[in-house]
């Protein structure tokens, strides 16, 4: 079924090819063709529904950016995913979708506020959970767990009492695994992030004992 | 015969009572906690139980939930504060008319819970003072019901003529909490 349907997509669309997948079709679309494709999809094959928009960060690759697309055949009952290649690294950018499938607006927002992919084409591409003047991008792959200090959205209330926003102390948190010994020992990707309110960071720690010596001096 | 009415006589000594300012005042206060329900997440379902008549929080005194700041004295924050959401809670805990007290309600509230992320405040007590903390993901309705008659029993402690007179309760609460934050 899966296999005739791709040979059905390429014999139509010869720019796909197939993507390795352990459940659904998957296939890699050229971004330059992505409008056209979901339209045939949308209009002849009975892809008529839009699950899911996201991104994957491929961190040291290039290309770095991958959008992903799962597409719904309510007639068909079959998924299908579509692969689609940022071709910039530094200013990712793909065509938007809400021409084809309106579902794709509020979607894509999502995946610009949190993976930092531009939608060409996007009537309002706006942040969507994070506040409009955030600096950064939370998902990609450089982006510390933690998060990275930056003032509170309001500037009066941050005034008023001191707050800002603050890399949160991952110890003890429940998105790492505790495993045996301290976690900046079982997990290296969180050695920066192993501090508590007793415990230092290791960075704040080293910097630390760099002023003191200056000041020995 | 002798007299064996040993309570208030009104009769031998008039329609008085002595007792002093701040517990009239405080035993007013504290029998009508109004309180302003700021649910964020999933506590917000347990602040609705401890209002419904299973576990019925009119009991104590304290069930008049009023959704508009003006109107209420009690803040429960109870849920998840993002710090998109910041604002809001510190603009709506301003609008509250004097006195005015905070509950966190949950772990999230009280400190971030399990949320140690970009997007969450670690405890709302970095941005309005809070009286009563409460434990628990999310606390069960006794455990709201065991804070808010806490914080019954704070009330009960407070200067409150001296605050009526010298009106720098609020100043000098937030003093205490940017010194806090300082710290911190």
């Amino acid at each position: 079924m899966a296999q005739s349907e791709l040979a059905q997509f390429q014999e139509r669309f010869d720019y796909l090819t197939e993507r390795p997948s352990s459940d659904h079709l998957a296939v890699n679309c050229p971004p330059e063709k992505l409008v056209e494709f979901t339209t045939a999809l949308r209009d002849d094959f009975g892809y008529d529904m839009l699950i899911d928009v996201t991104a994957v960060d491929w961190d040291a690759q290039s290309p770095r950016f991958t959008g992903i697309y799962h597409l719904l055949s309510t007639t068909k009952h079959e998924y299908l995913r579509i692969a689609v290649a940022c071709p910039d690294d530094i200013h990712p950018s793909l065509p938007s979708l809400t021409s084809v499938f309106a579902a794709a607006n509020w979607h894509e927002r999502e995946t610009y506020d949190l993976m930092g992919i531009h939608y060409a084409g996007h009537p309002n591409l706006r942040r969507i959970l994070m506040w409009d003047a955030y600096p950064y991008h939370p998902l990609r792959k450089d982006f510390p767990l933690a998060g990275i200090e930056v003032p509170l959205p309001a500037a009066d209330v941050a005034e008023a009492t001191q707050a800002k926003v603050i890399a949160a102390p991952m110890m003890g948190g429940p998105f790492v695994s505790s495993g045996d010994g301290t976690m900046d020992q079982t997990e290296p990707r969180a050695r920066d992030e192993s501090w508590t309110e007793e415990r230092e960071r290791p960075n704040d720690r080293a910097e630390k004992s760099e002023s003191s010596t200056d000041l020995a001096r | 015969m002798q007299n064996t009415n040993l309570a208030y006589d009104s009769k031998v000594e008039g329609e008085i009572i002595v007792t002093q300012a701040d517990a009239v005042i405080n035993w007013i206060r504290k029998h009508s906690v109004w309180p302003m329900p700021m649910g964020l997440a999933c506590c917000a379902i347990e602040l609705m139980a401890a209002g419904g008549s299973r576990f019925d929080i009119s009991r104590f005194g304290m069930e008049v939930m009023r959704f508009s700041p003006r109107q209420a004295d009690c803040m429960i924050v109870a849920g998840t504060v993002t710090y998109k959401m910041a604002e809001v809670v510190r603009r709506i805990y301003e609008q509250m008319a004097e006195p005015k007290w905070v509950v966190a309600m949950g772990a999230c509230a009280s400190t971030g819970g399990m949320y140690r992320s970009y997007a969450t405040m670690q405890g709302v007590d970095r941005i309005i003072p809070v009286d009563v903390y409460v434990s628990g993901c999310p606390p069960r309705p006794e455990a709201l019901l065991d804070a808010m008659i806490k914080l019954q029993d704070k009330i009960g402690r407070e200067s409150s003529l001296k605050n009526l007179t010298a009106r720098k309760r609020q100043p000098a609460k937030q003093a205490a909490l940017a010194g806090a934050v300082n710290e911190s």
